[in-house]
């Protein structure tokens, strides 16, 4: 295990911050293949392992695809498993993806968003982990490198609880190449909370021989979706539990979103991931010249918290949805799920901003703030920010 | 053919399977909608149906053929389509049998 000595604070990029919760984490495999945006994450990590601070085997491997297999591969075999990944990386792994929440494996992945190809892009947007929302994988958005950081150890006891794999989401260069001030949980700390790993099954045990990967048809196939089905949906209270487990040690709180400014507020802004930050300020400066805004940042993607999210935006007038990726064809994801948490009454209107890592300032947000304190009615289309005339 | 369903809760997560020899119970043979009907007077043990049976249903034992396991037999008709003496015949398989 780590030599290295305990200490409060480090100076962290986002992707350093997975690493660094990886090292204390200690997982037995970790695969990944490398790429732009997610490469700190295993730069880092490869580092700590041929400084042996950590006894995990890293298996490098040939693609994603065969990442992913890999980590599967393990977790069944009843180890923690690890990986990371960003875009297309995303994009090939996706036939394993349903597998590993299929299988119920309790699989770990940081993913640092990144725009899909093409046109070729390494930049920030949501396009790749919305890719991944229907495939039974937990999804937690991060604003800073700190959530990162904590949200790796929840996500890890959040995974072997549920038997469910969860993806942590940093926002692809924003977060993941940025440094910022991290304060640490101690090592004894996090082999504390995160406890000895007791697999439900494994194929290692000769003891108990078992089967996975079974063929299941029209008579089992359903039976078996729906179990993952119903995991999924109580895997939000866990997340609140094992959130409130944490907050002993560290005072920070881990709920399904963040309601920022929302009291009296007449218009807020829902969105994802790093954007909350920016917004947050534009909150603040616009709350002292006394308008009524706020935000409400999604922590808990999937499972989505429909009826929180109703509770605490029912007193709201009006509702904006920023949506870092396009809906081709449909409304974008989130102004999707967050249209069924609003009465008729409410006003909507969604947004579109920021594909393959276009800026958005507080100018900008500042103005649709504006706009949507001056709005009468739900709008009618799409609006995206930041998009040339 | 009746066939064994394991009820719902007693599904195991990820559909693992903790005893094995398991796919003994998976009786396939409900899958047919034909049925070979096989004449032991006209068969000449020549054993083409067993070694081509894609199920190995159609047990070879003491130097003799014995008759089709109808619990996995799915109803392919191979054995019908090769048997040189047409020994086997495909029948509509009665499903309330």
């Amino acid at each position: 295990m780590s030599k290295q000595k305990s200490v409060k604070y480090k100076a962290l990029t986002g992707g350093e911050a997975a690493a660094e919760a990886m090292r204390q984490i200690n997982p037995d495999v970790f695969s990944a293949y490398p790429i732009t945006p997610q490469t700190p994450i295993i730069q880092s990590f490869a580092q700590k392992v041929a400084d042996g601070e950590v006894s995990t085997k890293f298996i490098l491997v040939e693609s994603e695809h065969s990442a992913m297999s890999v980590v599967v591969g393990a977790a069944a075999s009843g180890v923690r498993a690890m990986t990371a990944t960003s875009s297309q990386g995303l994009a090939l792994m996706v036939e394993i993806l349903p597998i590993a929440s299929g299988l119920r494996l309790p699989i770990v992945m940081n993913l640092a968003t990144r725009a899909l190809s093409a046109p070729i892009n390494i930049h920030n947007d949501h396009q790749d982990a919305m890719l991944a929302r229907d495939l039974g994988w937990i999804q937690i958005f991060c604003e800073n490198n700190q959530e990162v950081y904590d949200n790796n150890f929840l996500a890890l006891c959040l995974a072997e609880e549920m038997s469910l794999p969860v993806m942590i989401c940093q926002d692809g260069f924003i977060t993941s190449h940025n440094t910022e001030k991290v304060e640490m949980i101690s090592n004894s700390q996090v082999k504390r909370f995160i406890k000895k790993y007791q697999p439900k099954f494994s194929l290692l045990n000769l003891k108990k021989p078992i089967t996975i990967g079974s063929l299941a048809l029209p008579d089992y196939y359903f039976e078996i979706k729906k179990q993952v089905s119903e995991a999924m949906a109580k895997s939000g209270e866990k997340y609140l539990s094992f959130g409130q487990e944490l907050n002993k040690i560290t005072k920070r709180n881990y709920k399904y979103f963040e309601a920022y400014q929302t009291k009296n507020a007449k218009a807020v802004i829902v969105a994802l991931g790093s954007t909350a930050g920016t917004i947050k300020f534009v909150v603040d400066k616009m709350r002292k010249d006394k308008k009524n805004v706020g935000l409400l940042k999604i922590n808990l993607f999937r499972p989505f918290p429909y009826q929180e999210i109703k509770e605490i935006l029912k007193k709201i007038p009006v509702v904006g949805v920023f949506d870092r990726t396009l809906g081709i064809g449909s409304y974008a994801p989130l102004a999707g799920e967050i249209k069924h948490c609003l009465n008729a009454k409410q006003i909507f209107q969604d947004f579109i901003y920021g594909l393959g890592g276009r800026e958005i300032d507080p100018k900008d947000i500042e103005k649709t703030f504006e706009n949507l304190l001056k709005i009468k009615k739900s709008g009618l289309e799409t609006k995206y920010l930041g998009l040339r005339k | 053919m009746k066939k064994k369903i394991i009820k719902k809760q007693e599904i195991l997560i990820g559909g693992t399977i903790d005893r094995p020899g398991s796919s003994r119970d998976y009786k396939t043979g409900f899958w047919k909608e034909q049925k070979p009907v096989w004449d032991n007077k006209k068969c000449i043990q020549c054993g083409l149906c067993v070694n081509y049976c894609p199920e190995n249903c159609i047990p070879f034992k003491d130097e003799e053929r014995k008759e089709t396991d109808f619990d996995y037999c799915k109803g392919c008709g191979i054995c019908a389509e090769l048997c040189p003496v047409k020994a086997i015949k495909m029948n509509k398989e009665d499903k309330n049998e």
